[in-house]
Order: C-alpha cells, then structure tokens, then sequence
C-alpha cells in the first residue's frame, strides 16, 4: 500500500457573514465595535457570534501517494474552500492537514502574470510564484515554450497577447510544475479542443508519474475519466466518496431532482393537452413493486399512467432512457399489435414497457416520457423530460457481464453475450 | 502568546531533481496545517524555502516600474536632485541654515535619497498586499515577501541614486575614512525600519483600508519629525531628546556622517540598531498574525 500523501483530520472552516463590507472594515467600525463590545457581553448579547457559516465541517480524507482524486460538488458546495486549505492560502477553522511532499496548486492559471512583463519574464516570474527554482525554469523553459506554441512571441510583453495566447502560456509554465502533490481547480477548461487533448495528456504523463493529483471539476466528464477516486461535498459535507461512478451518480441525482416515481394530480397543469395528459411514471421491478435502484441482471419497469381526454385517437406511448453523460441509450414505442392504429375511447391507461437485464450499463438513467400518435400523421400529445431517474448497479462476482472484473467498464450497454474458446494444446 | 513553528516546511520547496517515481519519504517535506485556534505558526523555514521567490519579485516590481517610461530610471535621481535644489535655495540662500561641516547641498541630497527610499519602500510596501490581490487568493508563499520585495526594489533605487550622491562627494571634496564602511550598515537599518513599517501596514491596510488614505499624511509628518532637510544640531538641545524616539533620526545622522567621514554621533546613531530588530519582530509576528486570514478579507 502506498503511503498517505495528504491527512485530512476533521476540517471546518468559518466565514463571518453579515459585516457591512463584504470583507475589509474601516477603523471606525472597529473603534466602534471594540467600545461596544463589553456594553454586549454586559447584556448577554451575541447575535455577533452567530454571524458564521461553515463553509466546510468535519472533512475527514486520507489520500494516498499517486491518487487521483476528483472533488465535485455543486457551486457554493466548499469546493474551493477545500482546495485553499490543501494549498494552504487560508487556514481551516477547525482540524488539521497534514501534507507529506511538496504542494503545487493551480487555483488559477497565470497567477501573478504581469502584463507589462514579457513572455520570457512571466514564464520565470509565474515559475517561482508556483514553487519552481530558478534554475529548474531554466532547465525546462525551451520545453514550456515549445509546449505552448508560442516560440515567435516570448520577447513580446504579455499585454499584446491574444487571451488564447495567454491562457496558453501560463498552462504551459503550469504544466511543467512537477510537485508530489497538484492541486488543480478547473483549469482545463481553457484554450482550444487540441491544446485541451494536449493538457489531458499532460495530466496522464503527471498520474502515471505516481504524483497524488486533486481536481476540482464540473467536467464530469473529466472527472470519471482520470480520476480514481472521487469525493462528493455538499453543502460542506462530504456526502459521497469512492468510485467516479458511484458519485458522479449522487451527484446527478441529487441535481436532477428525479426520483423513482412522478405523480402530477387531476388537473390541467400535468404534461398534456386536449388529447392526452400524464398522470403518473414511475419505474418498477417484475414484482409491481416502484425501486429506483436496479441489479443491471434485472429487468427495468417504465410505467406511463395518463388520461385519454378526446376519443378517436391511436396513441404510442414513448419512453426515452438517457445517461448520465446526456447520451441517449435508446428509445422506445409501443409497437405491438393490440393497440397499434386502434382509436382509444376516453379513460384511463397504464401503459409499461419492460426493459430486460443485461441490457442497460451501471449508472444513472434518467427517463423522457412522451404520448404520441403516429397514425394517420406524427402528433406529439404530452411530454414530461427528465421524468423519473433509477440507477443500476453491478456488482462483481455474480453472472453478469462484468464477471468477476471489479474496475470500470464503459460503455452505453452492458449486454451479457456469448463467447466462445477453441483452445489448441500445444504438444 | 504562543509562538509554533510547527508548520515549517522542512527542505525545499521545488523538485530540484524529481524522480520518476517521487523522491525517499525522508527527503519529502512534511507539513502540517492547524487550525487557527492553535495560534500563530511562524513558519521561519518557508522565508528560506522560498527565498529564490523575494528576488523575483522584487525584480518584477523593478522590472516594471521602468518599462514604458521615458527617462526610465533617471527618474531615481530627478526626484532627489530637484528637491535637493528647491531646499538648498530655500534654506542655504533664504533661511541661511547652518548643516554644520557637509555642504547643504550634500547634506540634503543624502537624507532626501535615503528618505525616498524609506518613503517609497514604506508607501508601496503599505499597498503591496492589496495589489497583489490574485497572489494572496491564489498561491501559497510567504506574504511578507510582497511588502519585503517594494523595500528591496527601493534599494535598487537607492543604489542608483547613490552614483549622484557620490559625484557630490567628490566634488565637494569630503574625506573617504574608514566610516564609510558603515555606510552600508546604515542602509540596512533603515531598509529593516522600512520592511517594519510596510508589513505592519500592509497586513493593517488589507482590513482597514482607511490607512491608505492615512499614510501619506503619516509619512509627510514623520519626514519633518526626522533630520532630513535640517540637521538635528538644528533641533534646540532641550528637545532634541524627542528626536531619539524616532529611530529613523539616528540612520539619517550616521548614514550622513559616515559618507562624510565625521564623528558619528552615537547618541543618536546607537537608537536604530536597537529599535529597528525590535520592530521587525513585531512587525513580522503581527504580519504572520493577520496572515492567515488575508485570503478571506481581502
């Protein structure tokens, strides 16, 4: 087992809310605020004390050398607040880190740039601020020029670079920061789709380099791609931590908002119109009975209740199944035969389609529910986006694709299929 | 008070030669972070960790104060020289006061240089912090080097101006003794009175942003309070004791009689090498103090 790189032992950290300056006071205030001071304890007043809020509480993390470890979470959720007390810019409130190796922190490309400065001059300025020596720049700066591709522009202040220019530079000193421990707060989302693949690589070069790396990131994307681990704050809390699936899966769930099941009541502000209106969706087991997380071995239940309002029409009941990259899985219609170019006379219908086991990959699935007719033309009755929400779990050593492999398995599908082996002994 | 180191960073602070696989756990450096209950941590190894840090900025603020001027630092000297002749008129040919043995012209130039370097270190030191408002948010150093690097910068400054100071010299015929090697020293002392002062001011200036406003109202008044233009001989014996309360008063007397090569006057000159260590530590504890919540006022 590697040994910890970062200890995280009960942090908090306690921001005074409520001042009359978003930060700083002036002198009056506080001469004021001291000579009031004893007149409050007199009274027993200390409304002042409950001005605070905590922005991260109780933050326990072990991390070891060479994780990767991503941190999402949604705005205001103590991302930040985390990563400038790993780096040290602030102090945290409560508990204690402590860090074995040297630290390098990207919070913000460019740090420190000065735009009268040239591009040689940032890059040995902007190298010291983030912990480089001198002659370690110098070893490398050929390198960091080449790697942003800016060689004809280095004696040029950075003032007349363009913003990719200058975005592209500072990645580069940036990426050439070689600390045990980095920590990153989105700082790919810059520069172009190829300067991008350029920085991601660069990332994979630094994890393969057994260097422990923490990201912050919304690119969920990212996130399940690089990182190992990662961990879920919300609200300051850690509320998920693991595989990047399992959390980008809480993740979702708590942000989208959808359960297992959506009911809307009797009236006219349920998805619809004249013809048809959604009454409830809700997703089941083979047992009727409504679960929101499956075995990816089972099959899934999506059920549509609606209203038929106006007679006389051949209604298709639809359900589209999205992950939770947004990439629609499938979609389905109510092909079969009992109900196909048949008119419905007015009344209630509950209409399911089974989706089978080994079909649907683990993670979250949100479903679109729609009501359509397509016959004699295309009409679209009612559609309820992002409708119900399940996820699916596989769990290793049962028959399932997965067999007894435990580390991610991409893909949209999970489909259990044959295999075959001739084997040919060698004599 | 209780004064922690604990959170030093031991070693340095860069891969000088990262192995492909991270250096031996021994070589690593090991910090640990406390709350801000646990009190002050000093961190005195990260100033040498980080040292290769001070010079570039101090050759940053450098750097850029003369890009895009015309004169460029010709402006050192132009301000001290200008001033020098205004004084020089005003209090050799109407005020007909007596600098003692360093002709006024000399005599001013050297306090008017090394009270532009105390001034400007001290004002630029003072608004350093909040200037530098990305660096405090963004990365981890140690603070005190963003108002430490205005001082060293105005010792460049200093430097310069000096190549005038010493064509006066020369030209006014002043003896070269081996006082001239305290001369140095002198610098120091008002170099260290100066990184006091701008810490303090900067760290205060970063909550109460009222002292910007203050300050140069503070430093007009201490450069009257101080033998700048007037020569202490000047000050009537009965007050001239108040003098000794402004440790800038002795760096201004000694740094003049050790370029001059006259007797220095240790009644005053003594005051600095006393008061001017004593300053900075507190200057630097109340720095290290307010420190840790910079990045959450600024």
């Amino acid at each position: 087992m590697e040994p910890v790189a970062v200890r995280i032992e009960g942090v908090g950290k306690r921001y005074k809310i409520g001042a009359l300056h978003p930060g700083y006071a002036t002198l009056r205030e506080m001469l004021g605020d001291a000579l009031a001071a004893p007149f409050r304890r007199l009274r027993g007043d200390d409304s002042k004390r409950r001005e605070t809020i905590w922005a991260l509480r109780d933050v326990n993390m072990e991390v070891r050398r060479g994780d990767l470890v991503g941190v999402i979470g949604h705005n205001g959720a103590g991302k930040s607040t985390l990563l400038k007390i790993l780096s040290r810019i602030t102090r945290p409130s409560a508990g204690s880190v402590e860090i074995r190796g040297r630290v390098g922190s990207l919070l913000e490309v460019g740090t420190g740039f000065h735009p009268d400065l040239t591009g040689r001059e940032n890059i040995y300025l902007n190298g010291a601020i983030l912990g480089m020596r001198r002659a370690e720049i110098r070893k490398k700066f050929d390198e960091i020029v080449a790697f942003s591709e800016l060689e004809k522009f280095v004696e040029t202040p950075v003032k007349f670079y363009s913003s990719g220019m200058y975005v592209r530079l500072a990645f580069s000193v940036a990426a050439h920061l070689e600390p045990e421990i980095l920590i990153m707060d989105e700082v790919l989302a810059v520069g172009d789709a190829a300067f991008q693949q350029k920085c991601l690589d660069k990332m994979r070069d630094i994890r393969m380099q057994g260097r422990t790396i923490f990201f912050v990131s919304h690119d969920l994307a990212a996130v399940t791609r690089l990182c190992k681990r990662v961990v879920l704050l919300e609200g300051g809390r850690v509320t998920a931590e693991g595989r990047p699936q399992e959390v980008v899966n809480c993740y979702l769930n708590s942000s989208w908002k959808a359960g297992a099941e959506r009911a809307w009541g009797e009236g006219a502000d349920a998805p619809g119109g004249g013809v048809a209106r959604l009454r409830r969706v809700r997703v089941r087991d083979a047992r009727g009975e409504t679960a929101s997380a499956f075995d990816v071995r089972e099959a899934v239940h999506v059920e549509v209740t609606y209203d038929v309002l106006e007679e006389g029409h051949a209604l298709v009941p639809v359900v589209e199944l999205f992950n939770e990259e947004g990439t629609e899985v499938f979609t389905t219609h109510d092909a079969g035969e009992e109900w196909r170019r048949r008119a419905r006379a007015r009344g209630r219908y509950t209409s399911a389609v089974r989706v089978p086991g080994n079909l649907l990959a683990e993670g979250s699935l949100i479903a679109q529910v729609s009501v359509m007719s397509h016959f004699p033309s295309t009409i679209l009755h009612a559609r309820e986006a992002n409708a119900v929400a399940f996820q699916m779990v596989d769990e290793a050593g049962g028959p399932s694709a997965r067999g007894d492999y435990v580390g991610p398995m991409p893909g949209v599908v999970r489909p259990l299929l044959e295999w075959t082996t001739r084997a040919e002994p060698t004599e | 008070m209780s004064l922690k180191t604990s959170e030093t960073t031991e070693g340095g602070f860069a891969a000088e030669a990262a192995a492909p696989n991270g250096p031996a756990d021994a070589a690593l450096p090991h910090v640990r972070i406390k709350s801000e209950d646990a009190g002050v941590q000093l961190n005195l190894g990260d100033l040498w960790a980080y040292r290769e840090l001070l010079y570039f900025l101090t050759w940053r603020d450098v750097k850029v104060r003369y890009k895009q001027t015309l004169m460029g630092v010709a402006w050192v000297v132009v301000q001290p020289l200008a001033t020098m002749l205004i004084f020089t008129f005003v209090f050799q040919r109407i005020a007909r006061l007596d600098s003692g043995a360093i002709p006024y012209p000399l005599f001013a130039y050297s306090g008017l240089l090394l009270w532009a370097f105390f001034a400007g270190a001290v004002s630029a030191g003072t608004n350093s912090l909040i200037s530098n408002t990305s660096l405090v948010t963004k990365v981890y150093f140690p603070r005190a080097f963003i108002p430490a690097a205005a001082v060293g910068a105005g010792l460049v400054d200093l430097a310069v101006g000096s190549v005038l100071m010493g064509g006066l010299a020369v030209y006014y015929g002043v003896h070269v003794t081996w006082g001239l090697l305290l001369l140095p020293v002198f610098v120091a002392l008002g170099g260290v009175l100066a990184l006091a002062a701008g810490m303090l001011a900067s760290a205060l200036t970063v909550k109460y942003r009222d002292l910007r406003h203050a300050l140069p109202f503070l430093l007009q008044f201490w450069m009257f309070a101080s033998p700048v233009i007037y020569p202490s001989g000047a000050v009537p014996a009965r007050w001239r004791w108040l003098l000794s309360l402004n440790p800038l008063a002795g760096v201004l007397e000694g740094f003049r009689a050790s370029l001059a090569g006259l007797r220095i006057d240790w009644t005053l000159a003594a005051v600095p090498f006393f008061v001017a260590p004593l300053l900075l530590a507190l200057a630097f504890y109340v720095f290290r103090k307010l420190e840790d919540t910079f990045a959450d006022v600024i």
